[in-house]
């Protein structure tokens, strides 16, 4: 019973964070669609519900009933593995997010996060680099060129860019000491000041650069450039497959979101916490009003990455390897010793900073 | 290099390598990301359609409607001339006589009993409204034609003629008309 009630919340958090994550996927493409269209001059979907709110659950309806086409050249096994585990690895990163501080309810004190790994970073980056074997099994089994040419073009830069994020998050580990989502959140506790984007802005601009290739998003979507290959690896997906793969896209850019959030803007941290904590609110709204702040950004990011996109064109293939490779690189190893000097002077104290 | 030009305006552009600022992109993307930001606050070139309308010229040649006089009794005596004057042979007519008491619904003694426009043969031209004597059929600003079957293309004068005006004579009549129909 006890080990019920220990286990419990983190059970409780996760159903919900799971429910949250798939409704912010599902209105990431109502406001991927909305946003184009008032970047572009344009109204963007408003027939179904009020505002066209109803938009996404139409889609979904659409994507359910359309015909599931099997190709009879593909291997069926993996045709089917391909989108599970792009949309597996999508989900799977959420649990170690800290989405809120400490929570009490019926006596008992829990953290709002589903499990706190002390190695939580790392985690979330072996995920997300398996999530490209999605892409790839989906692309090979569908036995077609285009496919193939966008599960390469995908999982090549993928890899490539999975390098220069992991040397940004290496100047910004050093800074922090730890692997702990929770810990490194709270850490940056205590104003705008802490929060380690002003510590660490090259790593950040790094990160978000990396993100965006991570996710196959503009403009760096190569893998499904429709000018060139078609659909990209998706070409031969139909119906709900299809879905799975453009949901895991959205899923991955909220999830992205929420660790730039967590890592470099002080996650549920807000302005002002110690002022409400010293005028005696009590601590579980502030809790909420973290979680409440920490949504706010994560949107701010959704929407930012959106905003890339109907602003930037497409890179063009080498491009986005000279810039990943020879530009990236390079600034994250400088930024990575930069770090490391800066954290050697300041320990020696000698030059009495 | 000296190239020739005959009109001497030719120029030569050298490429010249990009710089640093322009090769780390960054700047030219924030000037791009403002212009994008500034046109979301900016107003919409769309319109909500069905709900929203665009106003249309005063001469806009859109779907016909057959008048009615200031005193509701239709002005077309059914002549002909339209369906004559029509080049893609759109119109078709019945003509009948006026029965004594039907004053208030036809203007003149003769009437036309069926009136017919079939609106996907119609270019709309204008040219029956050109050639109307009595000023009775016009084309209006609606143009929105839209169904799932051809036949429901053929506009009757149930469709066409223009809904009387509230207080004439052919209003109370017209009216009661339909009412009966609907018993």
């Amino acid at each position: 019973m006890d080990l019920l009630l220990n286990f419990l919340p983190a059970i409780i958090i996760i159903v919900v964070m799971f429910g949250i994550t798939m409704i912010a996927a599902l209105y990431s493409t109502y406001g991927e669609r909305k946003v184009a269209a008032y970047l572009q001059d344009r109204h963007g979907p408003n027939r179904a519900g009020p505002g066209g709110l109803l938009q996404p659950l139409a889609d979904g309806v659409k994507m359910f009933l359309k015909e599931e086409i099997i190709p009879v050249a593909s291997n069926k096994f993996l045709f089917i593995l391909g989108p599970s585990i792009a949309m597996t690895c999508a989900l799977m990163t959420g649990v170690v997010l800290p989405w809120g501080d400490k929570f009490t309810l019926f006596g008992r004190t829990f953290n709002l996060q589903a499990t706190d790994l002390n190695i939580g970073v790392l985690y979330v980056f072996a995920v997300v680099s398996v999530s490209v074997y999605g892409i790839m099994i989906g692309g090979w089994a569908s036995n077609n060129k285009w496919s193939l040419m966008g599960a390469i073009r995908a999982s090549s830069q993928i890899i490539s860019y999975e390098l220069s994020m992991g040397l940004s998050i290496i100047a910004l580990l050093m800074v922090t000491g730890t692997l702990s989502f929770r810990e490194i959140v709270l850490q940056q506790h205590g104003g705008i000041l802490h929060w380690n984007f002003i510590a660490q802005p090259l790593g950040f601009l790094i990160f978000l650069i990396c993100a965006f290739a991570e996710c196959n998003r503009a403009p760096f979507d190569l893998a499904e450039c429709e000018t060139e290959l078609v659909g990209g690896y998706h070409t031969e997906y139909s119906s709900m497959k299809l879905g799975f793969f453009l949901f895991a896209e959205y899923i991955n850019m909220f999830i992205s979101s929420a660790v730039m959030s967590a890592l470099f803007f002080g996650g549920f941290n807000f302005p002002g916490m110690d002022f409400l904590a010293e005028k005696g609110l009590d601590a579980n709204w502030i809790t909420l009003i973290g979680t409440a702040g920490y949504f706010l950004k994560i949107i701010f990011f959704i929407f930012f990455f959106m905003w890339v996109r109907w602003t930037i064109p497409r890179f063009r293939y080498d491009q986005l390897m000279n810039l990943g490779w020879k530009s990236l690189i390079p600034i994250a190893l400088l930024n990575l010793a930069i770090t490391a000097a800066v954290m050697v002077i300041r320990h020696s104290n000698n030059f009495g900073f | 290099m000296q190239t020739t030009s005959f009109s001497n305006r030719k120029k030569v552009l050298e490429q010249k390598p990009m710089t640093f600022m322009e090769r780390i992109y960054l700047p030219a993307i924030v000037k791009g990301m403002s212009i994008t930001i500034s046109h979301f606050f900016k107003k919409k070139a769309t319109i909500k359609y069905p709900e929203q309308k665009r106003t249309v010229s005063s001469v806009y040649r859109g779907l016909h409607i057959l008048r009615r006089d200031e005193n509701g009794a239709e002005r077309c005596t059914a002549c002909g001339l339209c369906a004559l004057a029509c080049p893609a042979e759109a119109i078709t007519m019945e003509a009948a006589e006026r029965k004594p008491g039907e004053e208030s619904l036809y203007r003149e003694e003769k009437y036309a009993s069926k009136y017919e426009i079939n609106m996907l043969r119609c270019i709309f031209c204008g040219f029956c409204e050109e050639a109307c004597p009595k000023a009775a059929v016009f084309l209006e600003e609606d143009f929105a034609v839209a169904n799932y079957s051809r036949d429901t293309f053929i506009y009757g004068k149930d469709r066409l003629v223009e809904k009387p005006k509230v207080g004439t004579k052919a209003f109370d009549i017209v009216k009661v008309g339909r009412t009966r129909e609907l018993n």
